[in-house]
């Protein structure tokens, strides 16, 4: 059996006891990585020598001292978009591949107070715009579960490493769904958190009225553990929220009495796989029998939140990426005669195509003559999406429904038409325009390929997220169920 | 009717600093043309009176003190720039 096979909270007490080390927790990681990175390729850079010099000077400090961290020594996995200090970071893209980052991102920071081990970078969809990390600068990821499938995006790697037991857990970033379709295509569980909940200080931009770190673990309760390490006000992002961090261990009493849940008509409709659906009927089934009720609901403007989406996070995106131009850092063509050839050429040889198509896709949408009609429709039709949320949540304490509207498909499978490959996302997109929490916990199989249910709750309610998400998962035993590899 | 023609996609890339190919202009013409038709389906909702939404929290005016902090080591700073000459960021030439 595997030691990440554990909770925290079990391994916390074996370091605690010194049953265990931190050197037997990255042997652990690394050991795992030598096994099945050849196959699942879910890491860009790894760490190892830092991460095992980390390990043991941990390990003398706990002789002296006993850990009071509930992470301390625990190995993870970072997405390639936050920013390590000293550890290159691309966010998988070629316009910063020797990028030598010099501070770290506030939850890097915060990490490192917990104590925890950094195993190594992981894959992404370049700028993490995509949903099967076949946008990647730099090489593909697969998903553990099915070689042939894809691990999901854009946090492909941080799902596919923790599925695949290479580390215990990893931090992602969820934009349209990045954390929680992935988390959905891998058996895992993964938390997009209320926006500005966790500081985006370091995370490399993408849209950031709507970009949000969050964690990917096993389990649920490990998953607010981490969340509850990364969240709070931080004052190096002006959009943080200064909130109280409740404890959301206390929320998890397996007690959902009365709690009352909203299913969106439009969640399980066209498009979404049969498998799918019934997967999250069951799921209700077992919410009820568990003592809840349901009520099917409708979000009527969920059918705008794609082209809502793709126009705004474009736009955001395509100002954000402004800033890579070859002049301060990254890539610089070599072939540019004066100014204006270098920052064209660079971002030309540098930038992925699905980066650049987005970029112009923004640029249009914000150009003279088409703001009013393209962008500024995007928001308020923004307002509408958000409005349908706040009308249902008078009502109901979460909404359900599933995360993807499919299980993992084909690496290939969705490249040649950007807009069928952007559909995948459907059930994702709205959750972030609202800018309400989210999780996606594992709720059945499809011949093989774990399915993911969808709990979205009100803003800062992740308690009552958790609450849902921990009383299914302990009627359930999908989340226990690994893959082989 | 095209809702973006090669044209404007070119005039676009070079507002976006892309040295796009022909061939790449053909692609985004009628790649964007699409996304831009899909997304015209917004126009189907009537938006007079609904306030635009740039940010989902009730966070206005983030102010801080107008105080002086140690800004980063030039070095460290440098340490990523394609080029850089006596501690400066080195570019091309602006102006013939």
């Amino acid at each position: 059996m595997s030691l990440f096979e554990h909770k925290i909270s079990e391994l916390h007490e074996l370091l605690h006891k010194r049953d265990l080390s931190v050197s037997d927790l990255v042997d652990e990681s690394y050991k795992r990585i030598g096994e099945v990175e050849g196959k699942v390729q879910a890491f860009l850079t790894l760490d190892e020598e830092n991460a095992r010099a980390a390990a043991k000077a941990l390990d003398e400090k706990v002789i002296q001292n006993k850990p009071t961290s509930k992470l301390y020594g625990l190995p993870i996995g970072i997405k390639d978009n936050i920013v390590t200090k000293g550890l290159r970071t691309t966010a998988a893209s070629k316009i910063l591949e020797n990028f030598d980052p010099i501070y770290d991102a506030t939850v890097i920071q915060k990490l490192k107070h917990a104590e925890t081990v950094t195993i190594g970078k992981l894959n992404m969809d370049e700028f993490a715009m995509g949903s099967s990390n076949e946008n990647s600068g730099f090489k593909k990821t697969y998903n553990p579960w099915n070689l042939d499938r894809v691990p999901g995006g854009s946090s492909g790697g941080s799902a596919a490493s923790v599925a695949a037991g290479e580390v215990l857990f990893s931090l992602g970033s969820d934009t349209g769904g990045s954390i929680r379709q992935p988390a959905s295509f891998c058996g895992v569980v993964g938390m997009k958190p209320t926006y500005g909940l966790v500081s985006r200080f370091g995370l490399i931009a993408f849209a950031s009225s709507l970009d949000q770190i969050g964690p990917i673990t096993r389990n649920v309760e490990d998953n607010a553990f981490l969340l509850k390490a990364i969240a709070g006000y931080d004052e190096m992002d002006s959009t943080s929220a200064n909130v109280d961090i409740p404890d959301y261990i206390a929320s998890m009493t397996g007690d959902i009495k009365g709690l009352r849940i909203a299913v969106p008509k439009e969640y399980l409709g066209e498009g979404v796989n049969e498998e799918v659906r019934k997967s999250v009927m069951d799921a209700l089934v077992i919410l009820e029998r568990l003592g809840a009720t349901w009520e099917e609901v409708s979000l009527p403007h969920s059918k705008y939140a794609l082209a809502t989406y793709y126009l705004l996070s474009s736009s955001e995106a395509s100002a954000n990426l402004a800033r890579f131009d070859g002049v301060r850092y990254g890539y610089r063509s070599p072939n540019a005669e004066n100014l204006l050839e270098m920052y064209k050429m660079t971002r030309e040889e540098g930038f992925g195509e699905e980066v650049k198509r987005r970029i112009m896709l923004g640029t249009f949408a914000l150009s003279a003559g088409y703001y009013d009609a393209h962008y500024k429709k995007a928001q308020k039709v923004r307002t509408l999406i958000k409005q349908d949320f706040e009308k249902v949540f008078e009502q109901y304490d979460v909404i359900v429904g599933p995360t993807a509207p499919t299980p993992a498909f084909k690496l290939g499978e969705n490249t040649r038409d950007p807009m069928t490959m952007y559909a995948n996302d459907i059930l994702t997109i709205p959750v972030n325009l609202a800018g309400v929490p989210a999780i996606s916990v594992p709720c059945g199989f499809d011949k093989g390929l774990p399915l993911g249910l969808q709990i979205i709750g009100r803003h800062f309610d992740e308690s009552t997220v958790y609450k849902v998400a921990h009383a299914f998962e302990q009627a359930t035993d999908f989340h226990k169920q690994q893959p082989e590899l | 009717m095209s809702r973006i023609s090669e044209e404007q996609v070119k005039h676009v890339a070079h507002l976006a600093r892309l040295a796009i190919t022909e061939e790449e202009a053909q692609m985004l013409t009628d790649q964007l043309d699409k996304i831009i038709t899909y997304a015209e389906q917004l126009n189907e909702l009537n938006t007079d009176n609904v306030e635009p939404t740039a940010h989902v929290l009730e966070i206005k005016n983030v102010m801080r003190e107008d105080r002086a902090k140690e800004g980063l080591p030039r070095e460290e700073v440098l340490k990523n720039a394609p080029e850089h000459q006596d501690g400066q960021i080195k570019v091309p030439g602006i102006m013939e």
